[in-house]
């Protein structure tokens, strides 16, 4: 069976998260441990609130060096929600700006159009061979509920930019990253734990793809 | 691509069990929140809505478990509310598995606790939930005509329910579920001028509540700029289905899941 742990910092619901890795055939261990982290099949970073409160979590319990060490051997890391906003260069909430991860090019903002938080189901479009969204139909629908995301994935000189990388868009009054799939670092901005069958079926993509 | 309006069903909860009459066919117990929340996430429900009406009796252990045991088998977000009075019970109730809370009467007393809420745990959890009503004859006036009340719609505050829905949004609160007092119960319709009125002030999600009788009630409160159509006993009773109202809003050009 596929072993996951769903990284405890102090952030999300990891509950929802792991029951829905459980329905979808992951054996799942909710820890802080950097070791069953690192070791894992897969490794879950789920996040909600604020983009500074989560990274200064995620800093306080190591959870950055799991994820360089993981993804230094190419073993996959998915990030949730605010899990995947700080996988980013930087985030800026109310002005204020808080650095991420910066395993990614680009900047977590504010979306521009009302109402906010975004919240509810939507659709994305992704690309026909994407790992997490295979067999999915386009109008499948994702819950999301967020009022920050990133809106460009900037080119980065030398790298070739996004070439390698697999951009999903969604749309709320202007077009977001909806999810990003670069080798074993996966992200989603939506809940797939909280998205239904739809969520499921993508869970036991990523859990295929381990 | 856009985001799709919510159909959310509503339960009442008390004690751990359904209670204000639940009627469905082919259900072993009709008063098992676990199993009701399943058939409505068959239905195609967007989300769920518990309304903890134990919150008099302070039993509140057995509605944790509710909340846990729901979260556990079904998939879809989660919102729980009655009876929130501190963020300690904002935090046990989301620890229990609740992906919102919604609060209404101690942050009437006490708007500070949206604030704190939301600064605690983040907007996109902390709902405000309004019961308002149009101000009686005789009843203080408010700039808008409509006023918060308590106890059930029984009592009036005096306080302009748009006014409270924009500084509960200033406050830092991630939705605002209205709930028309007049309407709720009539089957006649939403309440659409409230619906209006309180969408015109705020830019946060607004799910409209109370008078849903017929399929065709829901397009209208959509138009009048609610994001998301609540509703109780139009479902529980197999008047209608969730399916059977996504239908008749997508027939008026509304996006539906």
């Amino acid at each position: 069976m596929t072993r996951v742990v769903v990284l405890d910092y102090g952030s999300g619901n990891l509950r929802s998260a792991e029951r829905a890795l459980e329905r979808a055939g992951a054996e799942v261990e909710v820890t802080a441990d950097h070791r069953r982290a690192v070791e894992a099949d897969g490794l879950v970073v789920p996040g909600v609130g604020a983009f500074s409160a989560c990274m200064r979590g995620l800093l306080d319990a190591g959870g950055d060096r799991v994820i360089d060490r993981r993804l230094s051997d190419d073993r996959p890391v998915l990030g949730i929600c605010v899990g995947m906003q700080i996988l980013f260069e930087r985030g800026v909430e109310h002005g204020v700006e808080a650095e991420g991860v910066g395993r990614w090019p680009g900047t977590v903002e504010r979306l521009r159009s009302e109402p906010l938080p975004h919240m509810g189901w939507n659709t994305v479009s992704a690309p026909a061979d994407s790992v997490l969204f295979a067999g999915l139909d386009p109008e499948t629908r994702f819950y999301f509920v967020h009022s920050f995301a990133a809106r460009e994935w900037p080119a980065v000189p030398g790298d070739g930019g996004a070439g390698k990388t697999r951009l999903i868009r969604s749309e709320h009054g202007e077009s977001f990253l909806a999810a990003v799939e670069d080798g074993s670092l996966m992200a989603t901005q939506f809940h797939p734990e909280k998205s239904g069958e739809a969520g499921s079926r993508l869970l036991r993509n990523w859990l295929d793809s381990l | 691509m856009a985001v799709a309006v919510r159909v959310i069903p509503c339960l009442d909860v008390d004690e751990g069990r359904v209670v204000k009459g639940v009627n469905f066919t082919g259900l072993v117990d009709a008063g098992d929140p676990v199993e009701l929340a399943r058939t409505y996430d068959r239905e195609g429900a967007d989300e769920l809505t518990f309304l903890d009406v134990t919150a008099s009796s302070g039993d509140r252990e057995t509605t944790y478990d509710v909340v846990s045991g729901t979260a556990d088998q079904v998939f879809i977000p989660l919102t729980v509310g009655g009876g929130v009075r501190t963020p300690d019970d904002v935090d046990r109730l989301l620890r229990a598995g609740a992906d919102k809370v919604s609060l209404n009467t101690a942050a009437i007393a006490r708007p500070e606790l949206l604030e704190t809420a939301s600064r605690r745990f983040g907007a996109q959890c902390v709902v405000l939930s309004v019961d308002a009503r149009r101000v009686p004859e005789g009843g203080e006036p408010t700039a808008s005509g409509f006023e918060v009340t308590t106890h059930g719609g029984t009592r009036g505050t005096g306080i302009c329910a748009v006014e409270w829905a924009e500084r509960a949004e200033r406050l830092g609160v991630g939705e605002i579920l209205l709930n028309s007092m007049d309407a709720d119960g009539t089957k006649e319709g939403f309440d659409l001028e409230m619906i209006r009125a309180v969408r015109a002030a705020v830019g946060v999600p607004l799910i409209a509540s109370g008078g849903a009788g017929d399929k065709r009630d829901f397009a209208p409160a959509v138009h009048a700029g609610a994001d998301a159509v609540l509703a109780a006993s139009v479902f529980h009773f197999g008047q209608l289905t969730i399916a059977e109202v996504k239908e008749a809003m997508r027939a008026e050009g509304i996006t539906v899941r």
